[in-house]
């Protein structure tokens, strides 16, 4: 288990600053400590598709932008994610919390939570599933993959592995 | 007044510190047309994200005006935009929605647009300035108002609307989001897509101003459009009423 200062602190070292998002509780502590730090930004979207549309604007301005959400709010990205972050290359880092991971939730997030990773897959958006050792290591990648691939990349947050 | 009258005259007052965002379909075919330039940006897809991403360059472009163009299926579409840009009031944005009451890139279907009020309902989200307009001469007062508007009305820190969610959200937030901005500002020098970045954050100015505009505009729909009695709503229960088990 690793903390969501430590979270943040990597992603300031790799200069991923500029966030919006959608609550998820899996991402409880993450957005809490982001809303309490004066480095960092984070927008309060009211959809996923309108946080996605606020942080690919960091790019345009010569950032990375971020966005935070639950996996049931894949669907409201599917469209900008295609239509424009893929078609004009347009990266994000998508830091997506993973409800239903392994069948083990509420029944709303058993189908998303099955098929997360597929439906990433689908879109070709490459991504990673957290692990806690490995923090640093797979926020470096996602961050030099979509610096090179020049598209929104996602980082997958499993229960427990950010408190 | 057509929308093609309406882009002229949006397009005809635009300066190098003018961004402009054009949504996805005719308008940006249109605009394009009456005036390619470099500060436009034509989204082709994804429809309904246009005033989402023209917030995000508003909040980061602080010294530039951004000009989010769009209509309103588009504006429909997100509806929950407007409070969000409202909530953040940011200095330097103009919202302009082009209502013809119609989707006419897809053939002229009638929107709800024609039994809502979005003057309205921008107001009542919380923008500070809204003006709705029907005719050429009101709408070039209303540009020349909204443009002018973007120069600094700092806000006394109190806010009728954001009071209750606490330094979390609302105008507290928003200030901390400028002002995070601000101290961030030399990262926005890199600009990529935007031209003459770094020089224009350093001219921050409007912190917190409370001045987000919004322009709408009716327009006449130039396709033939499918009769448009009564709301397209209220047609589709009728239809859905009327269809047997």
């Amino acid at each position: 288990m690793r903390t969501a200062y430590e979270f943040w602190d990597m992603l300031k070292r790799l200069q991923v600053t500029f966030f919006s998002g959608v609550p998820c509780s899996l991402l409880e502590g993450v957005i809490h400590v982001a809303l309490g730090d004066p480095e960092l930004i984070y927008i309060p979207a009211v959809r996923e598709d309108v946080s996605l549309g606020i942080a690919s604007a960091a790019h345009l301005c010569g950032r990375h932008g971020g966005i935070l959400l639950q996996n049931s709010g894949l669907g409201n990205v599917v469209n900008p994610l295609t239509s424009f972050n893929l078609l004009y290359r347009i990266p994000v880092l998508m830091i997506v919390g993973w409800r239903g991971y392994r069948g083990d939730d509420a029944p709303e997030h058993l189908i998303m939570g099955e098929k997360t990773p597929d439906l990433l897959q689908t879109l070709a958006i490459p991504y990673a599933i957290l692990e806690a050792a490995a923090l640093e290591e797979n926020l470096r990648w996602a961050v030099t993959t979509m610096e090179q691939r020049q598209i929104p990349v996602a980082i997958i947050l499993r229960k427990g592995i950010i408190a | 007044m057509t929308r093609y009258e309406a882009l002229q005259r949006i397009l005809d007052r635009f300066t190098e510190n003018d961004l402009a965002l054009f949504t996805t379909g005719m308008i940006s075919r249109e605009a394009f047309n009456i005036r390619d330039r470099a500060e436009n940006f034509y989204m082709l897809g994804s429809m309904g994200l246009l005033s989402s991403l023209g917030l995000g360059l508003a909040l980061q472009q602080l010294a530039r005006t951004i000009w989010v163009i769009e209509g309103d299926g588009s504006a429909l579409m997100s509806l929950g935009a407007f409070p969000l840009i409202a909530t953040c009031r940011p200095s330097n944005f103009i919202h302009i929605v082009l209502d013809n009451e119609a989707y006419e890139s897809t053939g002229g279907q009638p929107s709800i647009a024609s039994t809502v009020d979005l003057a309205a309902l921008a107001e009542s989200a919380g923008y500070p300035s809204v003006w709705g307009v029907t005719d050429t001469t009101a709408l070039d007062s209303a540009l020349g108002r909204a443009a002018a508007a973007k120069t600094l009305r700092v806000h006394s820190g109190e806010s009728s609307r954001a009071g209750s969610g606490g330094a979390r959200s609302g105008l507290a937030h928003a200030s901390r989001v400028e002002a995070a901005v601000r101290a961030n500002a030399h990262r926005v020098g890199k600009s990529r897509a935007c031209a003459s970045t770094s020089s224009a954050v350093a001219r921050f100015e409007g912190l917190t101003s409370s001045t987000s505009s919004m322009v709408v505009t009716g327009v006449k729909i130039n396709t033939p459009t499918q009769p448009n009695t009564g709301s397209p709503i209220a047609k589709a229960i009728v239809r859905l009423n009327s269809t047997k088990r």
